[in-house]
């Protein structure tokens, strides 16, 4: 196969196969009523959510803004000094509204755990060792609650009209799966034979798993300690009750996922690793039938406006040096070779991402030389995400 | 006190800046200079996602193997990243030789071996070894247990990744069947959580107040205290990543674990001098002298191709101007710090001997 030599010039970032995404139509879309960001770590996931959020906002809608762990910075390019589990409005915005917020996992489990039972039993809940440490370092936990919230964000929204968009940011993870294996992962956690297994001490003899139970149970004696089993036990004891409860839950942000107000947009950025997990993403999205709206390719190297090639560059930057080696030409041209060499590079990574995932609209945000910093640089990343002109 | 600036192989692009680097670890001589930090056996290299920390581990134990030393190169996020950069099979949970150092002066190269630890080997293999469970733990499993452990259990998890880790720097006559290494590299989660990974009894605390986990989690704490073990921080010079590095060392610190060096990846070349950089932001570079030049080294000269190259220079001295401040900030932090250039092919096995070279000249390792 050959391939004819990519051009480098003004329509190098639209040049391949992947067809555009219209950012603006999904955002002005009234059918849109939850956008999820997701994909693989320093993607730029979190200022995406914010811009995407802000430009909506700006072009009507009432949106609220779901971040996980946001940098301090972007926070305040929104106004607000420290972002927590309540959304507070952003000023400046209009014609439509924004308010933004940060998910605080613990509170968020708290609150479940409160609004699923009695105050005693909820009490007794709070309070076990094995419940505190699960609700604030379970690295899962996030991912669960950030479900947990988007879903009861969107009954309210729905209820009383306090939000027509809602845009998720989605954990650092491990791997961007984790935000979709995660609610599952605890659901049958709490659905399992090992929950079974602890509860049998409190429930009687299960006949059929003596065999086993003895055995096992001094294996996680010696492993735990007795008073870590103890605690387990309690703790499972207490929130038997709430277990039908959660499996429900995570059932139902699990459909709500899937149904076609939501829009997938998966993150990432011209990189290997970055776009090998956004295939990881997309492939999995397909599989669970949840509505993929398209690829953001963030952090582009801007294309060079002429097609002097690389090599042409570098050829006429040594013969140059051989002249002189102060050559401020020189240099130019090497600078030129480099940018050429990674837009090149990164053009062709996303042309096969293209080939191997035909049909996903795609959208290439340049790099910016600075971080954002406040309501104008959000913004600026709006109209470059709809396609705009880098200004 | 200074080594010779490290320079390309035309003479004229100085990539790295040895500058930077701090003295205080160990006195530079000429020719190859002598590591940093010639005590540690555990390489702990973190930073955040994007800024290529993977790679930096990876070009690091090259670089220990280098000098003779036989590494261990482990990952604990289950990515596979090792065998992909080395362009080898993916790794089971077992020590496979990868690599070898390349050889410098009269010193006989070192091997890199590399361990893919996923928390369901390493809990098996820790219950086989100290409990002898070989049926109870196929038991656990089968109750869900293994899996219980591994991905719900608070905490357990990292006790399970470190202590494999642990177990590998630790590793001496004792088991006559496993290799001894010189040096282990971990290639460990990123900044934002770094200090509770490591910090495993900490994460623990509430949880396991007495108990063989919280012992086992005890022990290997008082590795990552002592002064055997470092914890390195990648970061590209952009705002983002810097703020995460300084709020990363300010958590290590307060966890009383030992923060290492801070590798600034992915620095632009340095084509251009101060005084073009000035002329480029402003404006000011010589058209005519630019347009002679390219006509002279025989490129076909157009106002397009002259105004791009223009344009070009001011976008990169922008970026340079952003860079030069994210520096002084990172230099302020007290740290010894090592500059690794941005590849314009990505990163293959050769990109990692190149960066590996890099490490060794600036006395990373």
């Amino acid at each position: 196969m050959t391939r004819s030599r990519p051009r480098v010039g003004p329509l190098a970032a639209t040049a391949e196969r992947a067809p555009r995404l219209d950012v603006d139509a999904l955002l002005d879309d009234p059918g849109t009523g939850i956008i999820v960001c997701c994909g693989s770590g320093g993607v730029g996931k979190t200022t995406t959510s914010a811009a995407l959020a802000l430009r909506a906002a700006e072009r009507g809608r009432k949106v609220v803004v779901l971040t996980i762990d946001p940098a301090r910075r972007l926070a305040q390019s929104m106004g607000i000094e420290t972002l927590d589990n309540t959304p507070r409005p952003v000023d400046g915005v209009g014609p439509g509204t924004l308010d933004a917020m940060m998910l605080d996992m613990k509170r968020t489990f708290d609150e479940v755990v409160l609004s699923q039972t009695t105050p005693e039993k909820a009490r007794a809940i709070l309070d076990n060792p094995f419940y505190i440490a699960l609700s604030s370092s379970f690295s899962g936990t996030q991912e669960y609650m950030a479900m947990e919230k988007l879903g009861q964000i969107h009954r309210q929204a729905q209820a009383e009209g306090t939000y027509d968009l809602i845009v998720v940011d989605t954990p650092p993870s491990r791997s961007a799966l984790d935000f979709l294996d995660a609610p599952e992962r605890l659901s049958s956690f709490l659905d399992g034979r090992f929950i079974r297994l602890l509860l049998a001490p409190a429930k009687g003899p299960a006949r059929l798993m003596t065999a086993g139970l003895g055995m096992v149970t001094n294996a996680l004696t010696k492993i735990l300690g007795a008073q870590v089993l103890r605690d387990m036990q309690t703790f499972v004891a207490a929130f038997d009750t709430l277990f039908g409860g959660f499996r429900q839950r995570a059932q139902r942000t699990f459909s709500l996922l899937q149904a076609p107000g939501t829009a997938f947009l998966v993150i990432a950025a011209p990189e290997p690793d970055a776009l090998r997990e956004a295939s990881y993403f997309v492939e999995r999205l397909t599989e669970d039938e949840m509505p993929l709206a398209g690829l953001v390719v963030n952090r582009a190297s801007p294309a060079a406006r002429t097609d002097l090639s690389a090599e042409e560059a570098t050829a006429a930057a040594d013969r140059l040096g051989r002249t002189s080696s102060e050559s401020t030409t020189a240099g130019l041209l090497r600078l030129h070779a480099d940018r050429v060499r990674i837009v090149e590079r990164e053009a062709y990574l996303r042309e096969r991402w293209a080939t191997a995932h035909p049909g996903v609209e795609t959208t290439v945000v340049p790099a910016l030389a600075t971080d954002v910093h406040d309501l104008v640089g959000l913004r600026r990343i709006g109209d470059l995400l709809a396609g705009g002109p880098a200004g | 006190m200074l080594v010779t600036l490290a320079e390309g192989a035309d003479g004229r692009h100085p990539h790295t800046r040895l500058d930077d680097v701090s003295p205080v670890h160990g006195a530079a001589q000429a020719g190859h200079r002598r590591s940093d930090w010639p005590e540690v056996e555990l390489h702990v290299v973190s930073g955040k996602g994007g800024t290529g920390k993977s790679t930096v581990a990876a070009g690091l134990a090259l670089a220990l193997a280098s000098t003779g030393k036989n590494v261990l190169l482990c990952e604990v996020e289950g990515r596979q990243g090792i065998s992909r950069m080395f362009d080898v099979e993916p790794l089971p949970y077992e020590e496979r030789r990868i690599a070898r150092g390349l050889p410098l002066g009269d010193v006989a190269p070192g091997s890199v071996y590399a361990l893919h630890i996923d928390p369901e080997s390493a809990l098996l293999e820790y219950l086989s070894m100290y409990y002898k469970l070989g049926r109870a733990g196929r038991a656990l499993d089968r109750f869900g247990i293994i899996d219980f452990a591994t991905t719900i259990a608070p905490g357990v998890r990292d006790v399970l990744l470190t202590g494999k880790v642990y177990e590998a720097v630790q590793r001496n006559a004792r088991n006559k069947d496993a290799l001894a290494y010189d040096a282990v590299v971990l290639d460990a989660p990123p900044t934002g959580r770094i200090t509770q990974f490591l910090n495993v009894n900490g994460e623990l605390a509430g949880l396991a107040k007495v108990g063989p986990i919280k012992a086992q989690a005890d022990t290997v704490m008082t590795l990552f205290r002592s002064p055997r073990t470092v914890v390195h921080l990648v970061t590209v010079l952009e705002e983002m990543p810097v703020q995460e590095t300084v709020d990363g060392i300010a958590h290590l610190h307060e966890a009383h674990l030992p923060v290492g060096g801070v590798i600034v990846n992915m620095v632009r070349p340095r084509d251009l001098g101060p005084a073009d950089l000035e002329a480029a932001r402003t404006g000011t570079l010589d058209r005519e002298a630019v347009t002679a030049d390219l006509a002279r080294a025989g490129v076909r000269v157009s106002h397009e191709l002259v105004d791009s190259l223009l344009d070009e220079a001011r976008d990169h001295a922008d970026r340079r101007a952003l860079e030069d401040s994210q520096r002084e900030v990172v230099r302020a932090l007290d740290v010894p710090s090592y500059e690794l250039p941005r590849l314009p092919g990505g990163i293959d096995l050769g990109g990692l001997y190149e960066l590996a070279a890099r490490m060794r000249e600036q006395g990373l390792a």
